[in-house]
């Protein structure tokens, strides 16, 4: 089991290869779909975003509430394929890795290869997991949209797997 | 204790706990990935196993939601015709019961107003999709499934040639869970209808969900397209999290009635390893 640490290294970055199982730890930003519409419009408009993504992770989840005493509630990842549309003007624009789970699609996977990206699949469903590896969280931007908001989170020890490396390889292709 | 207060908290247990039936299957799936796990792929789909029931252990001890996605509530009421309770006091116990559970158990607000447009966001997951079936007697029982989205969005509906037989029913469910890949969480349940109109089906597809786990049809022939249906998704490698594992399903239900002799509607619901499900007896208890 590897151990990268966030914002991640190039030489990390270029050595992980798919079904690589690997714990994460530092700095995740949090989107899915609204939060993904929203960064390629201020993208296709020229105007600044609220994170700076350069070199920077995604992770494509919406949390259940926090109960008391907790930083977060239950927050796994979401399908990853309703972010495609969006994704290549994203890593265009310096995003680096992207956590969610399911396959991506044939532009995803070519704009992945372009800009030396990786994409990782956290345990579907395991929500309480992943709970209990965040450290911290924060609002960025967007919390009109309640569980889609946009999120910076601090976190140790995260489980993933490599799903499509930076060569464009893919545990879904069969 | 009220009936509403009964279906909230079988409600907050389901969104926490998994039932015995479900939990059977996913350490039965464990076990039949682990006899092949010399490959990579196996090996990634064990992964996934170990981290359901690692998941599933937290959620538990911390009482929290197993997924972020504590899902839509759908709720199938058998009402006996001699029931004491009417309709009206009925449905505004299972809004109540559900009300109360999104709040005490932090379900997740995933549920928008409209569809289309403004997609608002009700704010209490409310309101629950409610079928309504009358049977004998004077009891009421209520079924729910907590169903996300993910595996929600992978299910479909085909309307198949009437002469297409059980070979067709099998392409056509392999064909969409296929489609379906990594998608939606698996391991799967599988929730198939067969009969009916196009919209029966799919209703039939979601009771098909609510059977044990552990049991299969009562009609020796369905029992049997069950296993084949099974067998049939498992050889499409897609395995646990898309990985491409023995194991992509857990289990197969199938719910028939009659159709017409021009078609055969055969839906398919798909549900993620986490099948959520609560039943809620009323035993005379005030709503």
């Amino acid at each position: 089991m590897r151990r990268i640490q966030l914002p991640i290294q190039q030489s990390d970055l270029l050595s992980l290869s798919a079904f690589d199982q690997v714990l994460l730890s530092g700095t995740l930003y949090v989107g899915r779909d609204q939060v993904h519409s929203r960064l390629f419009d201020l993208l296709e408009r020229h105007e600044q975003l609220p994170l700076k993504l350069q070199g920077q992770a995604i992770y494509y989840m919406g949390p259940s509430p926090a109960p008391e005493g907790f930083s977060l509630g239950s927050c796994g990842p979401t399908t990853s394929a309703r972010m495609d549309s969006f994704t290549p003007r994203l890593l265009d624009a310096g995003l680096r890795v992207m956590i969610g789970k399911g396959p991506r699609s044939v532009e995803v996977i070519s704009s992945i290869i372009e800009n030396r990206a990786l994409y990782l699949q956290a345990y579907g469903g395991c929500g309480a997991l992943y709970a209990s590896k965040v450290k911290n969280v924060k609002t960025l931007a967007f919390a009109e949209l309640g569980p889609e908001a946009l999120l910076e989170l601090e976190v140790e020890d995260f489980p993933v797997v490599v799903a499509i490396d930076s060569m464009g390889k893919s545990v879904f292709a069969r | 204790m009220t009936f509403s207060r009964k279906i909230s908290e079988a409600l907050q247990e389901a969104a926490v706990r998994l039932p015995s039936d479900v939990l059977f299957c996913i350490r039965q799936g464990r076990e039949e990935e682990a006899r092949y796990a010399s490959d990579v792929a196996s090996i990634t789909s064990l992964a996934v196993f170990d981290a359901i029931l690692q998941n599933l252990e937290i959620a538990d001890k911390k009482t929290l939601p197993m997924c972020q996605d504590t899902g839509m509530f759908v709720v199938f009421v058998d009402l006996g015709r001699n029931c004491p309770l009417i309709p009206a006091t009925i449905e505004k116990t299972i809004n109540e019961g559900c009300l109360d559970a999104v709040k005490k158990a932090y379900f997740r607000h995933s549920v928008v107003s409209d569809p289309v447009f403004t997609r608002n966001n009700t704010q209490d997951n409310l309101p629950p999709i409610i079928s309504w079936n009358l049977v004998d007697g004077e009891g009421l029982t209520i079924r729910v499934l907590l169903k996300g989205f993910g595996s929600e969005n992978c299910s479909s509906v085909r309307m198949l040639n009437p002469t297409g037989g059980p070979e067709a029913v099998i392409e056509a469910v392999c064909d969409i869970v296929r489609l379906a890949g990594g998608k939606p969480c698996p391991p799967i349940f599988i929730g198939v209808g067969i009969g009916g109109t196009m919209e029966r089906s799919a209703y039939l597809s979601k009771l098909a969900l609510l059977r044990d786990a552990r049991t299969v049809h009562p009609d020796p022939t369905y029992a049997k397209l069950e296993e084949d249906i099974l067998t049939a998704v498992q050889a499409l490698r897609i395995g646990g999290g898309g990985f491409g594992g023995r194991v992509t399903a857990l289990h197969v239900a199938i719910e028939e009635e009659p159709t017409h002799i021009a078609g055969m509607p055969v839906s398919v619901s798909i549900n993620c390893w986490a099948d959520r499900k609560a039943e809620i007896v009323w035993e005379g208890e005030d709503a």
